[in-house]
């Protein structure tokens, strides 16, 4: 992990101490429930409950793009793409609008790519401090041969990827394999090495907010530093229900092991007041500690281009558009 | 704070919604209000000041109504009535929408006054108070439209009184509004004075809605402005809702006077966390359950019900809940708990816990220093016999105990004098429907809380009052069956010297758990024919007879739980050996009464049995459209022990009239046979011993319906009375049932046709309809 940023939010990643992970505990795992009407009701109401305006509202959108994984996954990479992508990390909002809000020094949380594009990413993203992730494991369906996947982390790591985005196996999930799941996510994390791993746990394929539940703990206990949503290919990405089912099980596995894993929604989060959303649930459910690119990041691409256009209106009072904001 | 200071706090910061439309409103009408009557607002009188809770401001003067306000209001009402009733369901539809749409037009609006006026958080008049209200209005233009089709039968009662309490003061004027004029009714209602001033924009929109002068009157001022309504002669049906207290003053203010009567009352509702719940769904819940309103509801989840092993880890994780709750000025938008409505109530709140003994009380979140504000508190560490167990609060309180088993669960939650609402919270599918209908409550909501819909009955048994609003349960309080009544004449028993009809003495007995039993008292009078024959004794029962006969009819509970198919099998076989000894009953009614219609009134005696035998498994409940993915299932439930004056006019087939629906309904019975002609319901005992009918669920008394009146009415363990008496019982009835606010159905001195007497209105009075949600999804 880069630390020669002064950025606070980045330090702080080195001060917390990192998940061990713990024994797989089949009585826990056994006794989570996770009533969906219930939690669609807490989320469906929460917008209503919580409102940031103003000042408020632009320092939250300001800490929305610090947690930005700035992400492009698609076929047609190339290296000028990557570094694109990287130079809007680096400056995420105009110059002049930064200026008006105070914070000159703002990046995204991380770069997040494909393998082959983790070596042009780290050169485009050299002394910035932005990490790179790399999504990995047969990413997104996870299901080519075991040794190759993990050794397709080793060679991400080996290609200075920070962080390593991995695929759990859903039919462990819905066939109640848990030890199975455990052990891979064990596999998984052995192979990151110093490398933080985010366990994708492609929620829109686990079939019921229980399993979600499960797979979460699991995940947590066989050493996750990070769990997520989505691969941003599955029919549903992040929604509102999930990340509360996430971030609870986040919240018990810190209170009953005192690590806390960090949390990343992923695909389908493109509104700046969806963003502003997520951070009240996470800042209420959670914490305001979690409110940081260590313990919090959304896997976004176009996010971004709202919330510039957000905060235009804020600096100025003028509703703004697209062009005015450079492309990634 | 800068931008970037906030970066890093990340505090959530103000975000007011804005009052300039709402103070605008208030100054366009000149801060002052008279009442609003016969289609006008009146000039403003003497009053009061209505303040914003959260600040202190004043927002208005309002007048308080004199007794000529009220007049005038009723005298509207009363003009308006035959014309808006004869305008047809459509054409009431055709208003009702009006209104509707209207209220969805101004709802930013009634949404900030209400926030002004009640100082509940913007969130809650926003999203919830308001669109429930105008879902209300929507539900019953269609009652309206559907009323002649499906309503057949019933017409509007007339003028109704409607009293309205301050918690929610738009949505519960929509409950009380909606269904009166849907009905046909014209209303004067009087909004509670802390919080009018919706009730006033509300009577503005009226006027924009073609509502016609005079259907709806709007009167303001306090108790004693409400005392007038509830006295008023012209005045055919009060409807309130409010404390407990007042429903049962009201109750005994309208005793005998005939005019209908539904209270919405307190509650002290449980809130039961099995340990297979969803513990962080269930802490959630409890924000919805007495955080909502600032636990200013009615039917608030007031009282935790934790299982024993889960109870400490719960306990934790709600008090980390409480410490993310926002307290302060209602209007922001980022608000959970918002203003207390008055001094007077936060006095109230503070003395119920300052004076709490024994508990551990713990408060959460930072209270504004100024303004009407009350912390989120959990006092934890009681026992059921703690006064904050079983009192009502009415405030951001919450008290806890714990429970061993389901069977300890449902103990101890219907171990109070109220029974409005319950939660119960369990992804046992087996647990959640076996526990629901066990809960006395007139609401219960599985895996949620404070779930309303327009469609769904709401409304309590116990001392929380009777009667239901919504749905279709809810248009029988606004309507009654057509067709004119006659005054009944007190039916006298004959006087006589003449020899025993029979030369071997028959010793008739009281009928109680079972069993013949002589009366406590000892006394039994004469009953003579008419023709002055000595035709046997009947036992004169006293107050100890009624406390042995209700003893044991509440140990015949298990009747409840039998089948409709089995209680079926016992009506026919009543039936049967009732038709078995034909002759001999007719006979014996025929010596009794002096007339010829003792056969026919033994045939139509079988007839009743075999209807009520038809009916017990029949007697449907309903799945309600309601807008959530899940149910909402209105259950019918016996209403439990009910006392029952029969009609003297028919000994017999005034006693089989009340017992079978009771009886196929899972009611227990206490009645009081026929006082002149008591002979008949004696006999009857024979019956029901041949007939199965286990013990306690029909207990039969004999002798003088006014001294016993007081005493069945009056017994706390009694859930309903009937008076079908021709002695004038009905006001005592009504005054002694105050007691626990039983329901009661009384004949008001009118006469009842024996011949027809059967069917829909006797089921629905053996019943209580209970609303259980059921919201589902995995």
């Amino acid at each position: 992990m880069d630390s020669s940023t002064t950025h606070s939010s980045r330090t702080a990643q080195a001060l917390e101490p990192r998940n061990p992970g713990m024994d797989l505990d089949l009585d826990w795992v056994r006794g989570l429930q996770a009533n969906t009407s219930a939690i669609e009701r807490r989320a469906a109401t929460l917008p209503g409950r919580r409102s940031v305006k103003k000042d408020y509202q632009a320092a939250w959108l300001a800490r929305a793009i610090s947690c930005i994984d700035l992400t492009t996954l698609a076929g047609d990479d190339t290296a000028g793409r990557v570094a694109r992508l990287c130079a809007k990390a680096r400056q995420p909002v105009r110059a002049d609008i930064l200026d008006a809000i105070g914070l000159p020094d703002l990046t995204v949380g991380a770069v997040c790519v494909y393998h082959d594009m983790i070596e042009p990413a780290v050169a485009a993203l050299a002394g910035s401090g932005i990490p790179v992730a790399a999504v990995s494991t047969g990413f997104p369906a996870g299901l080519s041969p075991f040794p190759l996947r993990v050794a397709e982390i080793e060679a991400s790591v080996a290609a200075g990827a920070h962080e390593i985005d991995i695929v759990i196996s859903r039919r462990h999930v819905l066939t109640g394999n848990w030890q199975a799941l455990y052990d891979e996510m064990r596999a998984f994390r052995a192979a990151c090495g110093e490398a933080h791993v985010k366990a994708i746990l492609a929620t829109g394929e686990l079939g019921t907010l229980r399993n979600v539940a499960r797979a979460s703990v699991i995940c947590m206990m066989a050493g996750a530093d990070f769990i997520k949503t989505s691969t941003g290919k599955e029919g549903v990405n992040a929604t509102l229900p999930v990340s509360l089912v996430m971030i609870r099980a986040i919240r018990d596995y810190f209170e009953r092991t005192g690590y806390r894993v960090g949390y990343k929604p992923a695909g389908g989060i493109s509104k700046a007041k969806d963003s502003l959303t997520y951070l009240s649930l996470i800042k209420d459910e959670l914490g305001d500690r979690w409110l940081r690119p260590d313990l919090f990041r959304f896997g976004a691409s176009s996010l971004l281009g709202d919330i510039e256009r957000q905060l235009e209106h804020y600096v100025t009072g003028r509703y703004s558009v697209g062009y005015r904001h450079a492309l990634a | 704070m800068s931008v970037s200071e906030i970066f890093e706090t990340m505090d959530y910061g103000p975000a007011p919604e804005s009052a300039a439309e709402a103070l605008a409103w208030l100054v366009d009408h000149g801060s002052r209000f008279g009442h609003f009557i016969d289609g006008a607002f009146t000039a403003p009188g003497d009053g009061f000041d209505s303040r914003n809770p959260a600040t202190g401001e004043v927002l208005a003067t309002l007048s308080q109504a004199t007794q000529a306000e009220v007049d005038a209001a009723v005298k509207a009402a009363r003009r308006a009535q035959p014309g808006w009733e004869k305008l047809g369901g459509h054409g009431r539809a055709r208003v009702l929408y009006a209104l509707a749409r209207l209220m969805q037009k101004h709802s930013r609006l009634l949404a900030v006054l209400e926030t002004l006026d009640n100082g509940k958080p913007i969130r809650e008049a926003r999203d919830i108070d308001i669109p429930l209200a105008q879902r209300h209005f929507y539900y019953h233009a269609g009652m309206a439209q559907l009323m002649e089709a499906e309503l057949p039968g019933r017409e509007a009662l007339g003028v109704c009184g409607q009293i309205i309490p301050w918690n929610f003061p738009l949505l519960m004027l929509a409950w009380k509004i909606a269904p009166a004029l849907a009905m046909g009714n014209t209303v004067v209602l009087k909004p509670a004075e802390y919080t009018s001033l919706t009730a006033l924009c509300f009577a503005d929109l009226c006027r924009q809605a073609g509502v016609p002068k005079g259907v709806v009157n709007i009167v303001t001022g306090d108790g004693a402005v409400g005392e007038r309504i509830v006295a008023h002669d012209g005045i055919d049906k009060i409807a309130f809702t409010g404390s407990t207290e007042v429903g049962r003053a009201i109750r005994i203010a309208t005793a005998g006077s005939g005019k209908a009567l539904t209270l919405e009352l307190g509650g002290k509702s449980p809130y039961i966390v099995f340990d297979d719940a969803d513990i962080d769904s269930a802490i959630e819940g409890l924000v919805d359950a007495i955080w909502f309103n600032g636990g200013q509801v009615c039917c608030a989840g007031s009282r935790l019900l934790v299982q024993e092993g889960i109870a400490e880890a719960f306990h934790t994780r709600l008090k980390a809940r409480m410490g993310k709750l926002r307290i302060g000025d209602p209007l922001d938008k980022c608000i959970d708990v918002g203003a207390i409505v008055d001094p007077v109530q936060l006095e109230r709140i503070k003395s119920l816990v300052d004076g709490c003994e024994g508990g551990e009380v713990f408060s959460a979140g930072q209270v504004p220093g100024a303004g009407c504000f009350y912390p989120p508190t959990l006092i934890t560490g009681l026992h059921p016999a703690h006064a904050l167990m079983q009192e009502e609060i009415f405030g951001p309180v919450l008290v806890s105990t714990t429970f061993r088993t389901p069977g300890e669960a449902v103990q101890l939650a219907n171990n109070t004098r109220y029974g409005l609402a319950a939660t119960l919270w369990s992804e046992n599918v087996n647990l959640a429907l076996d526990v629901a209908p066990k809960l006395a409550a007139g609401v219960v909501w599985v895996n949620g809380t404070n779930m309303f819909d327009a469609a769904a009955g709401f409304g309590g048994v116990r001392e929380s009052g009777f009667g239901r609003e919504g749905g279709w349960e809810g248009l029988s309080a606004y309507t009654r069956g057509t067709g004119k009544a006659k005054p009944l004449a007190k039916v006298e028993a004959f006087a006589g010297e003449g020899a025993p009809a029979d030369p071997l003495d028959r010793t008739a007995k009281l009928y109680v758990g079972g069993k013949q039993a002589r009366p406590d008292g000892g006394y039994s009078r004469n009953v003579w024919g008419k023709s002055g024959a000595l035709l046997g004794q009947a036992p004169l029962a006293n107050r100890k007879d009624i406390r042995n006969a209700v003893e044991a009819a509440t140990g015949a509970a298990g009747w409840a739980r039998t089948t409709g198919h089995l209680r079926a099998q016992i009506l026919y076989y009543m039936a049967e050996n009732l038709s078995a000894r034909a002759g001999e009953f007719a006979a014996r009614i025929d010596a009794m009464t002096g007339k010829r219609g003792g056969a026919a009134e033994v045939e139509a005696s079988v007839r009743r049995l075999f209807t009520y035998a038809a009916w017990a498994d029949k007697y449907d409940g309903a799945v309600k459209g309601v807008p959530i993915r899940g149910v909402a299932l209105a259950m019918h439930e016996p209403v439990g022990v009910i006392g029952a004056f029969c009609a003297d006019e028919a000994p017999l087939l005034g006693l089989v009239s009340v017992i079978a629906p009771a009886m196929a309904m899972g009611n227990r019975v206490v009645a009081v046979a026929s006082e002149p002609f008591p002979l008949a319901a004696t006999d009857f005992y024979q019956v029901l011993d041949t007939s199965d009918v286990p013990g306690g669920v029909v207990n039969i008394l004999t002798g003088s319906h006014t001294e016993l009146a007081p005493q069945l009415a009056g017994h706390l363990g009694v859930d309903a009375v009937w008076s079908f008496s021709s002695s004038d019982l009905s006001g005592v009835i009504e005054r002694e049932a105050a007691g626990n606010l039983k329901r009661t159905w009384v004949n008001s001195g009118q006469t009842t046709d024996w011949e027809a007497a059967e069917g829909r209105a006797f089921l629905a009075q053996a019943t209580e309809v209970k609303t259980v949600w059921v919201p589902y999804g995995e």
